[in-house]
C-alpha cells in the first residue's frame, strides 16, 4: 500500500484557513517565517487579521498576548527553536502566567528539519514548554491530526504550544478519527510491551508493531499527541497490563515526552522503561532519513528497545 | 470645551499617593521605594485626569488600557488604583504578603491591573497588541504603557518600538520614567541611553519631553499625545528617583529597599509638610 506523505505544517495551514473562515476572532502573527510556517495561507485569505512581526519573536509573543487580552485568539508562528528558545521568558510571563489565549505554533520541530542543522532543529522545546504552568502541549502525528489539533486549540482556553514538522510524514490517521486534546489514542492493542509515541515517531511505532508481531511479540501502540495535560489513565493502564514501556519522540529524552510518561509511571505504576529520542546532544545537518538512523529514531531502534525492555521485565519477574 | 485639569487637586492626590506608598512599603518590609515615588505624577495625571475607566466595571470594553511595564513600580499603581476605588485602601497593607492579591510585582486579576509584569521589557509589545486589537474592534480606546529607564536596556523594547511605528499605532502612548538610575547605579555609568529623545524620534515616535513631577506638564503631554495621528507618542518624563522624601531622592540604595519605622515617620512628616 502506498503511503501518503504530507508535512504536519500543511495540516496546520489548512486548519488555520478553516478557522479564519468560521471564526472572526482568529488572528495570526508571524516572525518573518510566514511561508515556512504556512501562516501565509491564512494571510492570503484574511490579510486584515494577519500581522507581520519581522524577526522579533519576543515582541511577537507580547503582541499576541495583547491581542488575546483584546478578545482575540492569537496564533503566533515561528520555528519551534525560536518560539521556545528565544522567546521563553515572554512565553512564561506574557502567556503562561497570564493565561493569555495565545497559540504558539512551532514548526520545524526535531531533526527532520534536516539540512539546516542544529540551530534550526528544535529538540528541546517540548521540555521548555511543558514545564510551564497553564501550558498545553500538543504534537500531532500527521497532517490530518495537525489540522484537527489546530482547530481544537482555538477552543482550548489559555496558551497552547503546537509542535509541527517541516518534512513530509506518513499520514497514519483518518479524517473520521476523533481528536481530543489531552486524550491519547490507542492505535494497536498489545500485551507484551507498550510503545508510547508522539509526532512522526507514531509511524515508526506502528512499523515496529508489525515487525514485532512477526516475532510473536504483541506490542501495544499509543499515540500520545498531548503531553500536557497528560492522559495518565491510558498510560497507567498500559503499564499495568503490559508491564514494560518504550517511549519514542523526535526530541531530547531529557525532559520530553518520555520524561513526562516516566513522571506518571514512577508515581503510580513503576515498570521498566526505555527511551527512544535524541540522546542529550545537538542535532546536525543531513538528509532526515539518514539522520533518523544516525540518531536512533527508526522502527528498528524501537524494536530493539522493545525487546530489551521485555527482557528487563522478565528478569524482574 | 475640553476638560481642564484641576492642578491643585491633582497635586493633593499625588501627595496622598506618596504617603500610601511609603506606608505600604514599610508594612511589607521590602519593595521598590525609589522607582515607585518617581512615577507618582505620571500616574495621577493619567488616572485622575485623562483616563477613561470605571472602577466599578474594571473590565468594561470601552475602557482605556494602562500597561505597567516596570512592574516593580507597582506600589505606586496600587496606591492610585485604591485611591480610584478599584479596591479598598485597607488592602494596601497586604502588599507582598502570602495570599494577597497585591503581589510583589503586579498580577492580572487584581481590579485595574491589565497585565502581569515584573520581567522587564515586555509591556510595550503587549500595549501594541491591545492597540491592534482595539483597531480590529473599531474601538477608540487609548493604550498607555509606562516603562522604566533601566528597562530600556531590554532589546524587546526596541523590537516593540519598531512595531508601534510600523503599524502607525497612534492609539499608543508610551511613558518613560527617566529617573536616571538603575539597580547597579547611574544609567550613564551602567549603560547610557542618551540621546534618548533622538532615539525614539529616529524610531518614528512623536516625543514630548517634560518634567515628570510637574503635573501641568504631565497632563498637557497626555492631551497633546492624543492629537498625534499616524504615529505613536512617547512622554519622556524627567523624574527624580525617590521623589518627595529628601533622604530617598537620588539615593540608589532605596531602589529595592523599603523604609523602616523611623524612616517612615520622617518621610510622612516631610510629605505632609511639603508645599
Amino acid at each position: 500500500m502506498e503511503i501518503k506523505m504530507k508535512p504536519t505544517r500543511d495540516g496546520f495551514g489548512e486548519g488555520l484557513v478553516e478557522l479564519g473562515r468560521i471564526r472572526e476572532d482568529i488572528v495570526v502573527l508571524s516572525a518573518d517565517l510566514t511561508e515556512s510556517t504556512r501562516a501565509a495561507w491564512f494571510k492570503e485569505k484574511f490579510p486584515e487579521r494577519f500581522f507581520s512581526m519581522g524577526v522579533s519573536e519576543q515582541d511577537m509573543m507580547g503582541t499576541a498576548a495583547g491581542l488575546a487580552l483584546s478578545g482575540k485568539v492569537a496564533f503566533a508562528c515561528t520555528f519551534g527553536a525560536f518560539a521556545a528558545g528565544r522567546a521563553w521568558d515572554q512565553v512564561r510571563v506574557s502567556l503562561a502566567y497570564m493565561k493569555t489565549n495565545v497559540k504558539v505554533v512551532g514548526t520545524h520541530g526535531g531533526i527532520s528539519v534536516g539540512e539546516d542543522g542544529p540551530t534550526h532543529q528544535a529538540n528541546e522545546e517540548l521540555a521548555l514548554m511543558r514545564i510551564l504552568p497553564n501550558m498545553t502541549v500538543i504534537i500531532p502525528c500527521d497532517a490530518i491530526e495537525a489540522k484537527k489539533a489546530t482547530i481544537a486549540s482555538a477552543s482550548c482556553p489559555g496558551p497552547v504550544y503546537l509542535r509541527l514538522g517541516r518534512s513530509g510524514v506518513p499520514v497514519v490517521t483518518k479524517e473520521e478519527d476523533i481528536f481530543k486534546i489531552g486524550k491519547a489514542v490507542l492505535l494497536k492493542e498489545g500485551k507484551d510491551v507498550t510503545i508510547i509515541a508522539c509526532g512522526v515517531e507514531v509511524y515508526e511505532a506502528l512499523r515496529a508493531h508489525e515487525a514485532l508481531k512477526k516475532e510473536n511479540i504483541s506490542a501495544r501502540v499509543i499515540n500520545l499527541h498531548t503531553i500536557k495535560p497528560i492522559d495518565k489513565d491510558i498510560i497507567i493502564k498500559a503499564a499495568r497490563e503490559t508491564g514494560a514501556v518504550v517511549t519514542a519522540e523526535e526530541h531530547t529524552i531529557v525532559g520530553g515526552m518520555g520524561s513526562a510518561v516516566s513522571e506518571v509511571l514512577s508515581q503510580s505504576c513503576p515498570v521498566p522503561m526505555e527511551f527512544i529520542g535524541v540522546k542529550d546532544r545537538f542535532g546536525e545537518s543531513g538528509d532526515p532519513k539518514e539522520l533518523f538512523k544516525l540518531f536512533g529514531l527508526t522502527a528498528d531502534d524501537i524494536i530493539k528497545a522493545a525487546k530489551k525492555v521485555i527482557a528487563r521485565k522478565n528478569a524482574r519477574d | 470645551m475640553a476638560k481642564q485639569p484641576d492642578i491643585n487637586e491633582l497635586k493633593k492626590i499625588a501627595k496622598e499617593v506618596r504617603i500610601e506608598i511609603v506606608k505600604m512599603l514599610n508594612c511589607a518590609g521590602s519593595g521598590h521605594t525609589g522607582g515607585s515615588l518617581s512615577m507618582v505624577e505620571l500616574l495621577v495625571g493619567l488616572y485622575f485626569y485623562k483616563f477613561n475607566c470605571d472602577p466599578s466595571k474594571p473590565l468594561c470594553n470601552t475602557r482605556d488600557i494602562f500597561v505597567l511595564s516596570k512592574g516593580h513600580g507597582c506600589p505606586a499603581l496600587y496606591a492610585v488604583l485604591a485611591a480610584m476605588n478599584f479596591f479598598s485602601k485597607d488592602e494596601l497593607c497586604t502588599l507582598r504578603k502570602a495570599g494577597s492579591r497585591l503581589q510583589g510585582h503586579p498580577q492580572r486579576g487584581l481590579p485595574g491591573v491589565e497585565i502581569s509584569s515584573g520581567s522587564l521589557g515586555q509591556g510595550l509589545s503587549i500595549a501594541n497588541g491591545f492597540a491592534l486589537g482595539a483597531r480590529l474592534n473599531k474601538d477608540p480606546k487609548r493604550v498607555y504603557c509606562l516603562m522604566g529607564d533601566g528597562e530600556l536596556d531590554e532589546g524587546q523594547v526596541w523590537e516593540a518600538a519598531l512595531t508601534s511605528a510600523h503599524y502607525k499605532l497612534d492609539n499608543v502612548c508610551g511613558i518613560i520614567d527617566y529617573n536616571k538610575f538603575q539597580i547597579d547605579g547611574r544609567i550613564e555609568d551602567i549603560k547610557g541611553l542618551e540621546p534618548l529623545k533622538a532615539k525614539w524620534q529616529a524610531f518614528g515616535w512623536e516625543v514630548f519631553e517634560i518634567n515628570g513631577h510637574n503635573i501641568k506638564e504631565v497632563t498637557e503631554a497626555y492631551d497633546k499625545a492624543e492629537k498625534i495621528k499616524g504615529r505613536p507618542s512617547m512622554v519622556l518624563a524627567h523624574t527624580v528617583k525617590g521623589k518627595g522624601v529628601s533622604f530617598f531622592e537620588n539615593k540608589n540604595k532605596y531602589h529595592g529597599v523599603a523604609p523602616n519605622k523611623e524612616e517612615l515617620a520622617k518621610a510622612i512628616e516631610e510629605l505632609e509638610t511639603e508645599k
